[in-house]
């Protein structure tokens, strides 16, 4: 279902119109078919102006079983259409999803507009002239449910068919069926009178640009590549597969012409280490994982905190504690990316707030990471990493440059007069130190976790130079707050209540305060892409209001670090389900806030 | 550090100005001398030269882990067991370095066990030194992965119950392509190891007896001080029949896949296993095998040395061949997808 959902998203991006998706699909890679853990369910949302969300509520469901009925027919609005594929309705399947009757005749159907039609059957029919068993025929009945939805919503098949003849070169015979069913599907909508309507969605009104459909984590891997350009350095990804983040390694692996090396590690701590190495040896280097990954990289990160060496850090976040939702979304490791370290190990924090945005984003934190000598950890998550929007391409000429220099010579001059070089004498600006590599001569030194002087980088015990160097390791991350943008206000700027939302709920919020500003509510937004340090004049923007509502995937963690620097009395909004909020969510909310705060 | 003219075939060329910190009478020492001593050899020539500015010296935690320190190249000081896989990633950004792994027993073999073992398997070219004292030194006093059972330290009062590893057998199951192991009263013999281990293309592992005189004094002196070494070391030599004793009179067999010491005068000189460098893996864990205790006659030398494709060539092979047609473009990688002008 996935791979189908994905071929509509990617056709309606094409003819123009705006998306938003919402990939669900279970852990297991072969989940038991017909029971409720085994559904994969895609959502999509068209649309011919500008949206943010994959929607609260659904007009059609594609239903290919009845357990894929029982799971999503509650994110169907009433009234909706239901594509049943009747075929899949037999006794066992009812009951392997603990139906008692059939759903299709004991009326909870009422009230909906229900299309049952024979999948298996009729893609087996179309396929009857091809040379193709009739069990690997039946498995083409998404593309007949692809193509009969192609017809309603009048999207062209001829992207869909490229795709396949390209995807299934190698396998004639797969192609060939796949084909049939999808001009099947498509033929049935249009000679059967079961329809009414047929949909057209026209383009939304976008800039003038060019566009492609991206994913976050095809964002993400495309971001670090583009900082490899930028800064001038050769990429070196140090990963261990896990879901939801594998395809960033995936992705850079098939990108070697950029000269990017990815290290598919023995585990998350050798990922995270072999990153490390590399950017003692002058690479950009980063490592990739999702949360149960950045518990076990937390020592590494720690001691390229110590070393004082550039470091991207990846967490595609997902649901925990511990292994948790593997497939579903969450932003519950806020407070680990902050303080999940040992001893006083401050790091910039950088989330993404949509699926293009990674791209950025993670060009963000590579600036951030070479320019200051540091670990910095990007926020994704599961929604903003499968999930996937209209994406205006950038002209490569505006991204930023973030080209670092290399220290090629001594930096100072010893007792004796002669030069020397200082491994941590810092730059007073940034209070970064010089990045000397392996191959330059004269500057060889040795880097530790052993605390260092500061200068010489020598191991010291020293428990004043301890403290100093703990404070300018702090006053290090905290000087980047000059060095990024001020938070801009969504809004008058004297709303009755400011939401502030961080990472992959930009969508949600925006939606949500359209539709309360339509209400003719006074809603203001912002939204946070630096979390550490925050932006200068975050606490200025807070104080302003006399309402703050932090809408979060977690049970208030934002809101926490919010309180605690700024001392504002904000209110959270929790929700950890492993799904985006819904606009709805947030506008109750918002107007609980309001009514108890009247 | 300083730009005075260096004379890189002199030892102090190669000593770091930081003062050495091990405990007085550490085996620590005699390794560090001999890594000095075989830089200032390989200098000397300048087909074997190599600059103190390309060489790194990567290592975990532990005594043997301050090494970086006290050598006058780079170096990297890390966390405990993780250095074989933080010089794997330098070797793989950098093919151009000397890469040299420091780490003892219990940073190699216990913590950072499963780094050792996978970077033996891919063969990225690495000088992996493990200094195996059977101890754990740093943490004063608790017996190691080596340690003999029944060892009795701070952690196991009535004696330690797990069998240790043997770290060339450990090695050769890891499929390595170098594997040797000297010791640290022979200062000639490590520099010859070493430069093995330092020519070989891909991972090589060179397993150090070293004494912890604090916390296990005295553990290889059955077999390394100098009085017992004729009747106790077994000198691997390639090519070679296998023969050792004061009198030249004891030799290795191998029977049904077993390792055993045997009179050369019993079973006739070609009885005896004649060592190959290049041998079936089966042959060297043999050999490893003869001696799992400290009072048996135990090889040293060059167990194990074979070619085979290594790890950072077969990944910049992979890179040449994808920038055949020119280096990638960021333009076209935006626009590689399906694309739409509006």
């Amino acid at each position: 279902m996935q791979l189908t959902g994905d071929r509509f998203t990617s056709t309606s991006a094409l003819v123009g119109n705006d998306i938003a998706t919402l990939p669900e699909f279970p852990a297991e890679i072969r989940a038991p078919q017909g029971t409720l853990a085994g559904v994969s369910a895609f959502q999509v949302h068209i649309s011919d102006h500008d949206i943010h969300t994959p929607g609260d509520i659904s007009d059609v469901l594609v239903a290919m079983n009845p357990a894929a009925l029982k799971s999503q027919l509650i994110r169907l609005k009433g009234g909706g259409t239901i594509l049943l594929n009747s075929d899949a309705f037999d006794e066992r399947n009812l009951e392997k999803c603990g139906y008692e009757a059939d759903p299709r005749l004991d009326g909870s159907l009422d009230g909906y507009t229900v299309h049952e039609i024979a999948m298996n059957k009729l893609t087996v029919e179309a396929t009857a002239d091809l040379d193709v068993k009739k069990r690997d025929a039946e498995r083409s009945k998404n593309f007949f449910a692809l193509g009969v939805v192609s017809w309603m919503y009048t999207r062209p098949l001829e992207p869909t068919i490229e795709w396949v003849e390209s995807k299934f070169a190698s396998r004639p015979a797969v192609v060939s069926a796949n084909v049939s069913a999808l001009k099947a599907g498509h033929a049935y909508g249009e000679t059967t009178e079961m329809f009414a309507n047929q949909y057209v969605v026209e383009a939304a009104p976008a800039k003038p640009g060019t566009y492609t459909n991206i994913t976050g984590n095809t964002a993400t891997a495309w971001g670090m590549i583009a900082a490899g350009q930028l800064s001038g350095l050769p990429v070196f990804l140090g990963s261990y597969p896990i879901t939801p983040a594998s395809d960033i390694l995936h992705e850079l692996s098939r990108h070697k012409n950029f000269g990017v090396k990815t290290f598919q590690a023995e585990d998350e701590i050798a990922g995270a280490g072999a990153a490390l190495g590399a950017a003692f040896g002058g690479a950009l280097a980063f490592t990739t994982t999702s949360g149960p990954g950045i518990a076990l990289k937390g020592e590494t990160i720690g001691l390229a905190l110590s070393m004082e060496l550039p470091l991207v850090i990846i967490d595609v976040q997902r649901g925990g504690p511990s292994t948790g939702l593997p497939t579903k979304t969450e932003a519950s490791d806020l407070m680990m990316a902050m303080y999940g370290r040992h001893g006083e190990s401050p790091m910039p924090v950088v989330a993404a707030n949509s699926p293009s945005d990674c791209f950025f984003a993670a060009i963000e934190a590579c600036r951030l990471a070479l320019k200051y000598r540091t670990p910095v950890m990007l926020l994704t998550d599961g929604y903003l990493a499968t999930g996937a929007e209209p994406w205006r391409l950038p002209d490569v000429a505006d991204l930023p440059d973030i080209s670092v220099e290399f220290t090629t010579a001594p930096n100072a001059t010893d007792d004796e007069g002669n030069p020397t070089f200082l491994s941590f004498m810092r730059d007073e600006d940034t209070l970064a130190r010089p990045w000397a590599i392996p191959g330059t001569p004269g500057l060889e030194h040795r880097l530790g976790g052993l605390e260092k002087a500061d200068g010489t980088g020598n191991v010291s015990y020293d428990p004043g130079n301890h403290e100093l160097m703990t404070q300018l390791r702090e006053a290090k991350v905290n000087g980047i707050a000059a060095d990024i943008p001020l938070v801009e206000v969504d809004g008058d700027g004297d709303g009755d209540v400011l939401l502030v939302g961080w990472g992959g709920t930009l969508g949600s919020i925006t939606s949500a305060v359209n539709r309360m500003r339509d209400e003719g509510m006074k809603v203001d937004r912002i939204h946070l892409t630096h979390i550490h340090p925050f932006a200068a004049n975050l606490g200025d923007i807070l104080r302003s209001y006399r309402r703050v509502l932090v809408p979060e995937l977690n049970r208030g963690q934002l809101v926490r670090l919010l309180r605690a620097e700024f001392l504002v009395d904000a209110t959270p909004l929790s929700k950890v389900q492993g799904l985006p909020f819904t606009g709805e969510e947030i506008v109750n909310a918002t107007k609980a806030l309001l009514e108890v705060t009247a | 550090m300083t730009e005075v003219a260096v004379d890189l075939t002199k030892r102090p060329s190669w000593t770091s100005d930081q003062d050495v910190r091990w405990c007085p009478g550490c085996g620590d020492y005699g390794i560090l001398a001999a890594m000095q001593f075989m830089h200032a050899e390989l200098a000397e020539d300048p087909a074997t030269l190599v600059k103190p500015e390309d060489t790194v010296f990567v290592s975990g935690i532990g005594c043997a882990a301050r090494f970086p320190y006290y050598m006058d190249t780079y170096g990297m000081h890390t966390i405990h067991g993780r250095s074989p896989a933080i010089a794997t990633g330098l070797a793989l950004a950098r093919p151009d370095l000397n890469v040299w792994v420091v780490g003892g027993d219990g940073d190699m073999l216990s913590i950072g066990g499963n780094h050792l073992i996978h970077a033996l398997r891919r063969n990225v070219n690495l000088t992996i030194l493990l200094f195996n004292n059977q101890i754990y030194g740093l943490t004063k006093g608790q017996y190691s992965p080596t340690s003999e059972v029944g060892k009795v330290t701070k952690s196991t009062p009535a004696g330690s119950i797990d069998p240790p590893f043997n770290p060339i057998s450990l090695a050769v199951g890891a499929r390595a392509t170098f594997v040797a192991r000297t010791h640290d009263l022979d200062r000639k013999h490590m520099i010859d190891v070493f430069k093995q281990a330092h020519a070989h293309k891909g991972a090589s592992l060179v397993e150090i007896y070293q004494n912890c005189n604090v916390f296990n004094d005295g553990a290889f002196d059955a077999i390394t001080k100098r009085a017992a070494r004729d009747e106790m070391m077994i000198n691997l030599v390639d090519g070679e029949p296998i023969r050792f004793g004061a009198e030249n009179d004891k030799g290795v067999v191998i029977t049904n896949g077993r390792a055993e010491v045997v009179k050369v005068d019993d079973v006739g000189v070609d009885a005896l296993v004649v060592h190959r460098n290049d041998a079936d893996p089966s042959v060297s864990f043999a050999l490893a095998e003869l001696a799992n205790d400290r009072q048996s006659p135990t090889p040293f030398g060059v167990f194990r040395a074979v070619d085979a494709p290594e790890y950072t060539e077969a990944m910049d092979s992979q890179l040449a061949a994808a920038q055949a047609n020119g280096p990638g473009d960021l333009h076209d990688l935006l626009t590689s997808g399906a694309t739409w002008t509006v």
